[in-house]
């Protein structure tokens, strides 16, 4: 267990979300950890999203523990959490339409600008070599979601699957030490998620861990290392792809019971 | 040179008016540059006028430490009231800062050492045209350089998106107390400045409907930018002197105008996304 504990990067225990007597999650408890893809699936309506929200910070959870390199998250801040190295893409794409796209990429890398009031006031060399390495970056990130020539374009502009390009160039501004995906194919083509699904890999081999939403099967089983599974608030199902696939309850939440089929 | 003195003669205060509302319109840019419907400006402005005024009349302190105090005054009043109001959002801020400011009204129209309400006479005229432009240079040279810093993206990203904002690590409650607070101090400011050139203040002058012609100010220039401000307060100010000769139709023109401008402009007249637009059409045409 110790040694387990060593190596989850995010672990989640006996948690629950209930709103009044609406019992969105009971018990759930996982672990993920560093540098590896996991997977959380389950079908629509079982809280998938909320697991996400009560890491987030954007709603606290009615019980259990949430630890992110062996540090409670519960009761922080959402951008005290990610600080500490959690970044997210959202369902429902929330790009910032107004901006072009280094703008919104530039907004991920904020608490990395470290430059006081008076150096920004007087534009000092040390406020315009941070804002240029910014940019840098922010080119950077643009280029590994193939969105750098588009950089000055506002994202209001942009397809529905290169919002979703944007959106995790944004979360990865942050520099996040696990990023976490909230469907990131929906809407995509399949030549687009077979893209999306090598730069996800990229994105683990160069050291990040990625926890993801999926509705997908094909792109949950080819690229997750561990998959759970959520049904009715409860996790039902956790192990490898192949465990997941094989398991009679993943089946029958999924497909219903042999007998009403 | 001539020309110059009788004009000048003729129309200082109105020159000064527009530097004062340019001020103002800028004021409340901020809180708006950050999604902020705040209405609590003219009551700011008018505590800079008072702080001001009552120093310069009793305590006789130089006109710099007098302006300088007139915006911090209403600054520390934001940073006070700003934590609990500031939970708030959309109509329900423009109420909550609307009573404050009627707080301020009130509280200015029944203390003794504010003149009630005869206001404050015989206030020296200290401010020369050189004040307000220099304020005016610094204020629009800072907000420029706010604009285009991690701030300036970061108030962008509070108004388009408030949860996506705290999820890039921006301690939005913050951001929008700094833009409440900077947004004080600037209209403090502005407030002392305009004591010190019309001789008297009173409270009539910092109530709901000079709150509703500063956003005017801003909403009819646009507020994407620092230049739709800037030309929203200078419309304003000028549009009732240039209808003069309208007579009793003056406000009925003034009025008309503005209606006009918010249906067919509703960003704005200063909207560099449509008049990037217009330009491109207008060499496409040519070509």
């Amino acid at each position: 267990m110790s040694a387990d504990k060593q190596h989850s990067l995010l672990s989640i225990r006996n948690v629950g979300k209930h709103f009044g007597g609406l019992h969105v999650l009971q018990d759930v408890s996982f672990e993920v950890p560093a540098g590896s893809i996991y997977g959380l699936i389950g079908p629509n309506g079982a809280g998938k999203t909320t697991v996400f929200n009560l890491i987030t910070g954007l709603l606290a959870p009615s019980s259990g523990s949430i630890e992110f390199k062996g540090e409670s998250l519960v009761g922080q801040q959402p951008h005290q959490i990610t600080r500490k190295g959690i970044a997210r893409t959202f369902q429902n794409i929330r790009i910032f339409k107004e901006m072009d796209l280094l703008e919104n990429v530039m907004v991920g890398m904020h608490d990395h600008l470290r430059y006081g009031p008076a150096a920004l006031l007087f534009n000092t060399g040390a406020c315009k070599a941070a804002e240029k390495r910014a940019r840098e970056r922010a080119l950077e990130l643009l280029s590994w979601v193939g969105l750098d020539h588009k950089a000055d374009m506002l994202a209001d502009n942009l397809s529905y699957g290169d919002q979703r390009k944007l959106e995790f160039a944004r979360a990865l501004a942050t520099e996040p030490k696990l990023l976490l995906l909230d469907e990131p194919v929906a809407g995509m083509n399949p030549s687009e998620k077979t893209v999306l699904m090598e730069e996800i890999n990229n994105i683990r081999n160069r050291g990040y861990g990625v926890f993801m939403i999926e509705h997908d099967m094909r792109f949950v089983m080819g690229l997750c290392d561990r998959i759970a599974v959520l049904n009715f608030g409860r996790i039902i199902a956790e192990g490898s792809p192949d465990e997941v696939r094989n398991n009679p309850e993943v089946i029958e939440a999924y497909l219903g019971k042999e007998e009403a089929a | 040179m001539e020309w110059f003195n009788d004009f000048w003669s003729t129309y200082s205060t109105l020159v000064f008016s527009v530097g004062v509302h340019i001020l103002l319109a800028l004021s409340i840019w901020l809180t708006l540059s950050c999604g902020l419907l705040s209405l609590a400006n003219a009551a700011f402005m008018g505590i800079g006028a008072y702080v001001a005024a009552l120093l310069t009349l009793h305590l006789e302190w130089s006109f710099g430490t007098v302006l300088l105090a007139g915006g911090v005054a209403p600054a520390a009043v934001a940073l006070i009231i700003g934590a609990p109001v500031l939970r708030l959002s959309g109509v329900y801020l423009a109420m909550a800062t609307l009573a404050f400011g009627e707080v301020v009204r009130i509280t200015v129209l029944n203390l003794e050492i504010t003149g009630g309400p005869e206001g404050l006479n015989g206030i020296p005229l200290s401010t020369e045209a050189w004040h307000i432009a220099l304020i005016l240079a610094v204020t629009v040279y800072g907000l420029a350089r706010l604009r285009r810093s991690k701030v300036g993206r970061a108030f962008e990203a509070i108004k388009e998106d408030e949860i996506a904002a705290r999820l890039m690590g921006i301690d939005v409650d913050r951001y929008k107390l700094l833009a409440f607070s900077l947004g004080a101090f600037i209209a403090g400011i502005a407030g002392a400045l305009n004591a010190h050139f019309t001789f008297f203040i009173s409270p009539r002058e910092y109530g709901f409907e000079n709150a509703v012609d500063i956003l005017t100010m801003a909403v009819l220039g646009g507020f994407s930018n620092l230049i739709g401000p800037m030309l929203g307060a200078t419309i304003l100010t000028l549009l009732p002197e240039l209808l003069r000769s309208l007579h009793d139709f003056r406000s009925l023109v003034n009025g008309a105008v503005l209606v006009l401008v918010v249906l067919f402009l509703p960003k704005g007249i200063w909207e560099p996304r449509r008049i990037r637009a217009w330009v491109q059409r207008f060499k496409g045409g040519r070509a």
